[in-house]
């Protein structure tokens, strides 16, 4: 139980994320519209990108985003793909999300030659030139003649810090 | 008697078998479609120098002569994927449509799966299911860097695979890529010829035997089942086909597949098996120049 009486997070377990927040009933969880109106206000993504999928809460405050939807809770051990920290104050994509679904972004990506982006794939923080907001910002860098989305940084005092997870790391 | 030599008996060319199971086998990848595509996946090996060659018989294949497959900017995005060369088989063969309900039996570490997913334009419901704990975190790892999204995993035992999570309904497709002997693998892990016994294959086949069946049991009238192994042992093949065709409604049916093969065997050590089992595949490393594998499509036709 929570301090307001209602039920509280089970950490191992899939729960579907409410729509709204009138239909919250485990505190501090977060709604399938808070999810979609983050993506869109601070990314650009536009809600219609995330139409077929339903998002789901397993461990504290890690959303995962599963295309279609099944009965809730979810007995599985997987279902679809992490996308998304929440429970802290400023929420942070995943490695994957932003591989899968930053191409639709508009805002708060910054594209790195191809050294930078380097050392950003091998973990390592390095100083960035930028005029816009702080925090955390989707990485792009050119893949076959395009801008692709690689991973997410988080932007503080002029230096872009590479929140690549140590298993995705890569010396190239 | 050595496995090899156990087997002679069934190919065509002994020497070349033998000669075939000593040669490594070059590593080669899968283009991802959920991420990218055949010309992208191309160009980007090409900048980041990775010698590639495409396999003639499936446009998504390249072999990669020289090269890891991990340690590119392809592989980082997710483009591609470490795949054995005929490992792609078995899920070109269930051909799943974008929409469809499909299940994995087998599905760690998810080759097979994600190419499924893919398949499907990662639309419709993957169930990807895995007995081993330890494997369920590569299987999960592996879906979320090649984008899959339309897959739910569960640890069981498919042989006690429940429906329940998933509205009972059953699939219109399974994929049933037994844990088996690999003795096809030789090629890329000569341990197998050490690590061989009889044993070890008749415990495995009672095993596949019984996810077979679940298979079947879940699968809806005229659907379609797929049966594949890495291995040579009829034991884990065609025996495992026979069981099912006496105890469940389905039957085996015909099918084509780009590559060399051999039909399935109807007798074996005394043994004889139902005429149909003729209608699997059995590919052998020296007729493509790949691993070993055996292939097998069912029709669940209803009681």
């Amino acid at each position: 139980m929570s301090d307001d009486g209602g039920p509280t997070n089970v950490g191992t377990r899939f729960d579907r994320l409410p729509a709204t927040a009138a239909e919250r009933t485990v505190s501090g969880r977060a709604t399938r519209e808070a999810v979609l109106a983050f993506w869109a206000n601070r990314y650009g993504i536009d809600r219609a990108v995330f139409a077929d999928h339903s998002f789901w809460e397993r461990g504290a405050g890690k959303l995962w985003a599963f295309r279609g939807d099944i009965d809730s809770p979810a007995k599985v051990q997987g279902l679809g793909m992490t996308v998304l920290r929440t429970r802290q104050e400023h929420w942070k994509p995943t490695l994957e999300a932003t591989q899968r679904f930053g191409r639709h972004a508009t805002r708060n990506c910054v594209r790195l030659p191809q050294s930078a982006a380097e050392r950003f794939l091998a973990g390592r923080d390095q100083s960035l030139d930028w005029d816009g907001d702080w925090g955390y910002l989707l990485v792009t860098h050119e893949l076959a003649g395009d801008p692709e989305p690689l991973g997410v940084g988080l932007y503080v005092h002029g230096e872009l810090r590479s929140m690549v997870p140590k298993g995705r790391r890569r010396e190239l | 008697m050595s496995m090899l030599e156990r087997y002679e008996p069934l190919v065509d060319d002994p020497e070349r078998f033998r000669a075939a199971c000593r040669r490594p086998l070059p590593h080669a990848v899968r283009v991802n479609s959920i991420k990218s595509n055949i010309a992208r996946a191309e160009t980007a090996l090409t900048d980041a120098g990775v010698t590639h060659e495409r396999a003639d018989w499936h446009p998504r294949l390249f072999r990669l002569p020289e090269d890891q497959p991990g340690a590119n900017w392809p592989y980082v995005h997710g483009w591609l994927h470490g795949q054995e060369e005929v490992s792609v088989l078995p899920a070109t063969v269930l051909s799943p449509e974008p929409g469809e309900r499909v299940w994995d039996a087998c599905a760690a570490p998810g080759s097979k799966t994600t190419q499924l997913a893919a398949l499907m334009n990662d639309t419709g419901l993957v169930v990807g299911t895995d007995a081993d704990v330890g494997r369920i975190a590569p299987l999960r790892s592996n879906a979320e860097r090649l984008g899959v999204t339309n897959l739910a995993i569960t640890h069981e035992d498919a042989r006690n695979h429940s429906l329940r999570p998933f509205d009972g309904t059953p699939y219109d497709r399974v994929l049933v890529d037994v844990p088996c002997s690999c003795e096809g693998t030789v090629r890329k892990n000569s341990d197998v010829l050490d690590e061989w016994t009889l044993d070890r294959i008749e415990g495995v086949s009672g095993v596949q035997k019984g996810i077979l069946r679940r298979a079947v049991e879940v699968t809806r009238d005229g659907g379609t089942v797929v049966y594949s192994t890495c291995t040579f042992a009829p034991e884990e093949n065609e025996a495992v086909l026979d069981f099912v065709l006496g105890r469940r409604s389905c039957r085996l049916v015909d099918f084509d597949i780009p590559l060399d093969h051999a039909p399935g065997v109807t007798e074996w050590q005394g043994e004889t098996f139902d005429p149909a089992v003729r209608r699997a595949k059995r590919i052998y490393p020296h007729q493509n120049d790949t691993g070993g594998f055996f292939c097998a499509k069912l029709e669940v036709t209803g009681s």
